[in-house]
C-alpha cells in the first residue's frame, strides 16, 4: 500500500509537469487538429477510389483518423514520452540518483509516462477529437459499454507502449547517442501503428505481420474495439501479452545493464 | 551492547576495497584490447558515527566510484564494505532508507514542478511518518531560508537555491550518513557559506555522519577535522587537514602593494618572493605557518599600502602531497594503468 502511493505520486507529478507546458499543450491541440484535417481528405479520396477497405466504410475510416489523431500524444505511438528524459538521464550519469533510490527503477519510469499519457489523453486528445466529432460526421457507438471497453484497450495500450519505449530508452546505456534508435523507433511506431493507414489496410503478409506486432496494440486495437470491429476479450489477451513480454524483457535489460554499466560521470 | 558500539566506531568500514572495470579498447581495424582499470585499488578506513570527513582527490581519483559502492549502486570487485553494518550493493533498498546523498551537479529534484512537490514525494517514497515529515520539512526549510521558494519551480531557482533544496531532500528522512558530492560547487561566497554553516549545525546537532567531496579547500577546512586523499585508486592520506598541509609542504602566497616599485622584499626564510609586478610583491610562506608576523615585518620596513593572503588551491596542496609522498614510499605495485 506504501509502495501505491509513492508511484500514485510518481504518475500525478508525471501528470503535473506536462501540464505545466500551457503553450506547447495549445500548439499540439492545433497541430493534431490539422493533421487530422490532412488526413481525413485524404482518406476521403482514398475511400472514394476504395470504398470498404479494410472493411471500414468512409465514416469509420474518418473516425478513425480522428481516434489516431487524439491518441496520438497519449500512445506516444512515435515516442515523445518518459524515454527521452530516461535517455538523457542515463548519457549523463544522473540516472545514478535514480539508481540509489529506494524505489523500483521501471516502475517509477512506468508510473511516471502512465501520469504523462493520463495528461496527453485529457490536454491534447479531447479537442480534436470534439472538433472532428462535431465538423465530420463520425460513427461513434452510443452504448456507454463500448466507450468503456475501448478506455480499457486504451489503457493496455498506454502499458505496451511504454514497454516498447523502455527498452528503446535503455540502449542508451550501451549507445552513448541515443539519436538513430529514438528515429528508427519513431517510424517504425508511426507505421506499424497504423498512424498513417489503418492496419487491416495493409496487404497480405505484410498485413499479417504488421497486426502481430506489439504495436498493433496501441492504436488499432483500441479503435477496432471502438468501431465494433473487434471483440474486447481477444483484443485485451493480445494486448496484454506483448505488455507483459515488453515489460519483463525491460526489467531483464535493466537488470544487466545496472549490473556491466559503468555510471557516467566519474 | 558490544556490538552496536562496535557498529559506531566503524559506521562506515572498508576493509581492502577494490573496484576493477574492463574497458575495452580499439587498437586497429577490427581489434580490441581489454585492460583492467582500477578505479578503487584495495582501500580501507573507517568512519566513526558522527564524524564528518573529507574525501579529496584529482579528478578519476576514485572518488565518486567509492560514493557509488557506499550507496550500492556499484558492486565491489573484492574486499568488504559495511555502512551501518549493512552490505549497501546486496541491500540497496534498506540502506537507502538510513542514508542520505547529495550530487552536488546532478538534482534529485523535479525540474519542471514547485519544490514542494519534489518534497511531497520523497514523503511518499521514504514513508516518512506525516508528523515528523511536517517537523523536518518546517525544521530544514527554516534553516536553509527556502520558505518562500516552496511554490516555485524548480527550474527558475538559482544554483544556490535548487542545491539547498537538494540538501532539503535529501534529509528530509532523517539518515544517519550524509554523503556529499561537491556541495559547493559553483556556489558564490554566500550561498557556500549558507550551506556550511548548516552542515556545520547538522553534524554537531544531529550528529549526522558525513562523507564529503569536495574540490573547495575551504569546504574542507571549515568543516572537517579529518581528510581522506585518494589518487589512482589509492588512499594516499588520512589525518587532520594541518597534517595534510605538513605532508605537503604547501604554501600560501602573501600579495603586498607597496608604495612604489622597489626590489624584491628581504623576507626572513623561508618565507620569499615569488614574483614582482611594479609596486606588487608576491611572497610564498608555509601554509601551516602563521601570517601574521610576516606581515608585521613587512609593514615595519616597508612602505605597505594593501595587502592579501592567498590560500593554496587543493589541486596544488594535493599535487605537492602525492609529489612529496611518492618521493618517500614505494611505488604502488599494481598501479592502474588508467
Amino acid at each position: 500500500m506504501g509502495t501505491g502511493r509513492l508511484y500514485a505520486t510518481v504518475a500525478a507529478g508525471g501528470f503535473r509537469r506536462y501540464a505545466t507546458y500551457r503553450a506547447a499543450t495549445a500548439a499540439g491541440v492545433f497541430t493534431n487538429t490539422v493533421f487530422g484535417l490532412i488526413l481525413v481528405y485524404t482518406y476521403t479520396a482514398l475511400w472514394d477510389e476504395r470504398p470498404h477497405l479494410g472493411g471500414y466504410d468512409l465514416a469509420q475510416a474518418v473516425t478513425y483518423v480522428w481516434i489516431g489523431q487524439s491518441l496520438f500524444k497519449t500512445l506516444a505511438s512515435g515516442g515523445g514520452g518518459v524515454e527521452g528524459e530516461l535517455m538523457e538521464r542515463i548519457r549523463t550519469g544522473d540516472i545514478a540518483v535514480d539508481l540509489f533510490r529506494p524505489a523500483d527503477l521501471q516502475l517509477w519510469w512506468l508510473a511516471a509516462d502512465l501520469g504523462r499519457a493520463a495528461f496527453e489523453l485529457l490536454g491534447r486528445g479531447v479537442l480534436p477529437f470534439v472538433f472532428g466529432a462535431l465538423v465530420f460526421d463520425l460513427a461513434l457507438p452510443t452504448d456507454v459499454s463500448t466507450w468503456a471497453a475501448f478506455l480499457v484497450a486504451v489503457l493496455l495500450g498506454m502499458l505496451v507502449s511504454f514497454g516498447i519505449r523502455y527498452l528503446v530508452a535503455l540502449t542508451a546505456f550501451w549507445l552513448m547517442d541515443g539519436t538513430g534508435v529514438t528515429q528508427m523507433a519513431m517510424l517504425t511506431g508511426w507505421f506499424c501503428s497504423g498512424m498513417v493507414l489503418p492496419l487491416n489496410v495493409f496487404p497480405g503478409a505484410l498485413g499479417e505481420v504488421v497486426r502481430a506486432l506489439p504495436w498493433s496494440s496501441l492504436l488499432q486495437a483500441p479503435a477496432d474495439l471502438l468501431l465494433g470491429h473487434a471483440d474486447p476479450l481477444p483484443t485485451y489477451a493480445f494486448q496484454a501479452g506483448w505488455a507483459v513480454a515488453l515489460l519483463a524483457a525491460g526489467r531483464l535489460v535493466q537488470s544487466v545493464a545496472a549490473r556491466r554499466v559503468v555510471v557516467q560521470g566519474g | 551492547m558490544k556490538g552496536a558500539f562496535a557498529v559506531d566506531s566503524a559506521f562506515i568500514e572498508l576493509d581492502r576495497v577494490e573496484k576493477v572495470f574492463d574497458v575495452h579498447r580499439k587498437t586497429g581495424f577490427m581489434r580490441r584490447e581489454l585492460r583492467r582499470v582500477r578505479a578503487v585499488d584495495s582501500i580501507s578506513f573507517t568512519v566513526a558515527r558522527g564524524e564528518m570527513v573529507g574525501y579529496i582527490g584529482p579528478n578519476g581519483a576514485g572518488k565518486s566510484t567509492t560514493i557509488k559502492m557506499l550507496t550500492g549502486i556499484l558492486t565491489p570487485s573484492g574486499g568488504r564494505l559495511r555502512v551501518a553494518g549493512i552490505d549497501p550493493s546486496r541491500e540497496r533498498t534498506r540502506l537507502a532508507h538510513r542514508i542520505g546523498v547529495v550530487f552536488g551537479q546532478r538534482t534529485t529534484l523535479w525540474w519542471d514542478l514547485p519544490l514542494l512537490d519534489s518534497y511531497r514525494l520523497m514523503h511518499r517514497m521514504y514513508r516518512i511518518p506525516d508528523a515528523r515529515y511536517r517537523e523536518n520539512l518546517d525544521r530544514l526549510v527554516e534553516l536553509l531560508e527556502l520558505g518562500d521558494l516552496l511554490d516555485v519551480p524548480v527550474r527558475q531557482l538559482s544554483l544556490g537555491q535548487r542545491m539547498r533544496g537538494d540538501i532539503v531532500a535529501a534529509l528530509l528522512h532523517d539518515p544517519e550518513v550524509l554523503y556529499l558530492d561537491e556541495p559547493t560547487i559553483g556556489l558564490d561566497v554566500v550561498s557556500k557559506g549558507k550551506v556550511r554553516e548548516f552542515l556545520r549545525e547538522l553534524n554537531a546537532e544531529h550528529g549526522t555522519t558525513v562523507l564529503l567531496t569536495t574540490h573547495d579547500l575551504q569546504d574542507i577546512e571549515q568543516l572537517c577535522s579529518r581528510v581522506m586523499v585518494i589518487d589512482h585508486g589509492r588512499l594516499m592520506y588520512d589525518g587532520p587537514l594541518t597534517g595534510l598541509h605538513e605532508v605537503g609542504d604547501s604554501e600560501r602566497i602573501l600579495v603586498v602593494d607597496l608604495e612604489r616599485e622597489l626590489p624584491p622584499i628581504e623576507a626572513p626564510a623561508p618565507a620569499r618572493v615569488v614574483k614582482v609586478d611594479g609596486p606588487r610583491q608576491w611572497l610564498a610562506f608555509p601554509a601551516a605557518a602563521s601570517a601574521a608576523p610576516l606581515v608585521a615585518r613587512i609593514a615595519a620596513e616597508y612602505p605597505l599600502v594593501d595587502l592579501s593572503v592567498r590560500e593554496p588551491d587543493i589541486e596544488a596542496v594535493i599535487a605537492k602531497m602525492l609529489h612529496s609522498l611518492g618521493d618517500t614510499t614505494d611505488p604502488p605495485s599494481e598501479r592502474a594503468t588508467a
